[in-house]
């Protein structure tokens, strides 16, 4: 393997988590961050910190002359962008490149393709994988809009081509819905992505969101088996699981098979993920984007396979073929994520930065938490809340509910309020527990059930 | 003549447009009523409206657009 130091381009629990596979891998480490993370612990940890700039993203993580110019003075080999930033960012994948240095990704032209929503569709197609239906590509007007829906039916989404993370995404019920929003839809397109093109889907309802991780080194292709990721607030995930218990046999080897085609397809290198949705009823799975990058839910693939994801993305990117064959990816057992948020669930989610005054991490077989705290760290309000996420395994989705409670009760976070009552509250739930979920569950059960727990809990306060 | 001081509720990022390519929500010199939202404060990817909570004959801005602010910093003073 070519890489002996790596520039570590993000920040929080996923830089931690970068820093400790490089370090098992014997890789030199050197962390960038903004001025109001210099306390960070992946500084603290790696064996170089670079500053990059002010605490504005836009002006440090974000920000691809200051990240390269780091790369390049600190000497390192290659860079990893964990998830979010500019970790599918294609103009920062060639940026590395052409300073010399190895991107742990895909190739830039890889990402600008699986990236843009209507070529990820139609390279779908062309490997045979399901597509929701809707236009075969981009709509040139609203008559080829109309004609669309009536094939379709409604409700219908519209969708900017340029769009992600949620964002450029109307939904029209009726006729008159899709012709009032299509042109406005182009407009704000046009306007936040620098390009009004729309394409139209279908709207799935009650879709389990099933995801399979896929790992290729540009020649061989492998897949690690599915998460199930239906537990959403605002389209932002909350816990996620593996495998997805409700997936017939069958279903799941169709499935994954067709996540290994689409990688086959473009030739991925580096770690992915092919996103779909899938209908619990007709059993109908249908892709909806690539994510070109490590996810934030990975570990929960990593503790019923027992492959490290970023070492083996670190050493595929590096040069090495993958170190496993199909044949030796085995799941075993379940395993649950829940994302801990410097959030306070009894007040509408509202963030709190703050300070840690205490910390205490539960211990115990099948306990894992990837964390960028430590006691007396103060969370700067300018990024993310998540801080860390905690993922339990057990042989069993039953036993690992009952472990994951307890572990949830072990993990102590004072200073600041977290998400921990809401998955203590999850864990305890009986929907939860038989599995009887979908994409809009939660917000619905948070108005409901467990509106009704935290007024309780504030009574007996 | 007295000032008032508009306080941050929240650490955060500053925001003095509703949108990067917009017109500021006011300018300095403007007059303005309790209810008139000043700017939004952005914390953790969220963003919360600050209100004047003061009616007043004109606002001055301390802090510039998207520059960081600690919670209890004074981001303006309004002429009442």
């Amino acid at each position: 393997m070519t890489i002996r130091s790596l520039l570590v381009a993000n920040r929080g629990e996923i830089a931690v988590r970068i820093i400790k596979a490089a370090k098992a891998l014997g890789i030199r480490t050197v962390q960038v961050h903004s001025a109001a993370d210099a306390d960070m612990l992946a500084v603290k940890l790696a064996d170089e910190a670079v500053n990059i700039g002010p605490p504005s993203a836009a002006k440090s993580y974000l920000n691809i002359d200051a990240v390269v110019a780091a790369a390049k003075a600190a000497g390192v080999d290659a860079v990893h962008p964990g998830y979010g930033f500019l970790s599918e960012n294609a103009d920062f994948a060639d940026a590395v490149e052409a300073a010399g240095l190895i991107f742990i990704g895909p190739k830039g032209d890889a990402i600008r393709l699986l990236g843009d929503k209507v070529a990820a569709r139609e390279v779908a197609a062309r490997a045979g994988v399901p597509t929701v239906p809707g236009s075969a590509g981009r709509i040139a007007s609203l008559d080829e809009a109309r004609a669309i829906a009536e094939k379709t039916g409604f409700p219908i989404m519209i969708k900017a081509a340029a769009g992600g993370g949620g964002r450029g995404i109307r939904i029209a019920e009726t006729m008159a819905d899709l012709e009032r929003h299509f042109p406005q839809a182009s407009a704000e397109a046009a306007a936040a992505f620098g390009d009004g093109g729309l394409y139209l889907e279908k709207v799935i309802t009650k879709a389990r969101h099933v995801e399979v991780q896929i790992l290729g080194d540009g020649e061989s292709f492998v897949h690690c088996f599915e998460r199930e990721c239906s537990l959403q607030r605002r389209r932002q995930k909350v816990w996620e699981e593996a495998p997805s218990t409700l997936l017939p046999a069958a279903v799941r080897e169709k499935l994954c098979a067709s996540a290994v085609a689409l990688a086959r397809e473009v030739g991925y290198r580096g770690a992915g993920t092919v996103e779909y949705l899938y209908d619990e009823i007709t059993q109908d799975f249908y892709f909806i984007e690539v994510n070109t990058r490590i996810q934030v839910e990975h570990p929960v693939t990593e503790m019923i396979t027992g492959i490290d994801l970023v070492q083996e993305m670190i050493k595929v990117c590096g040069g090495a073929k993958l170190s496993i064959a199909q044949g030796d990816i085995l799941a075993h057992g379940h395993a649950i994520e829940c994302r801990i948020n410097a959030e306070d669930p009894s007040r509408n989610f509202m963030p709190a930065p703050g300070r840690i005054e205490a910390l205490t991490i539960p211990q115990g077989e099948g306990i894992r938490f990837d964390t960028m705290l430590y006691e007396g760290y103060s969370i700067p309000p300018f990024y993310d809340s998540l801080v860390g996420k905690l993922i339990v395994w057990a042989e069993s989705r039953d036993a690992c509910l009952e472990r994951l409670k307890a572990a949830l009760e072990g993990l102590v976070i004072t200073g600041i309020p977290t998400t921990i009552p809401l998955h203590l509250a999850l864990a305890g739930a009986d929907s939860v527990k038989r599995g009887a979920f979908h994409t809009c569950f939660l917000e619905t059960w948070l108005e409901t059930e467990f509106a009704g727990l935290s007024g309780k809990i504030a009574e007996v306060a | 003549m007295s000032t008032f001081e508009i306080r941050s509720p929240l650490p955060g990022t500053f925001y003095r447009t509703p949108a990067p390519d917009a017109a500021p929500f006011k300018a300095d010199g403007d007059a303005v009523a309790s209810a008139d939202t000043i700017g939004m404060i952005e914390v953790m990817k969220t963003f919360q409206e600050i209100p004047a909570g003061v009616d007043g004959k004109a606002i001055r801005f301390l802090v510039d657009n998207e520059e960081p602010v600690m919670a209890g910093q004074v981001i303006a003073e309004v002429e009442v």
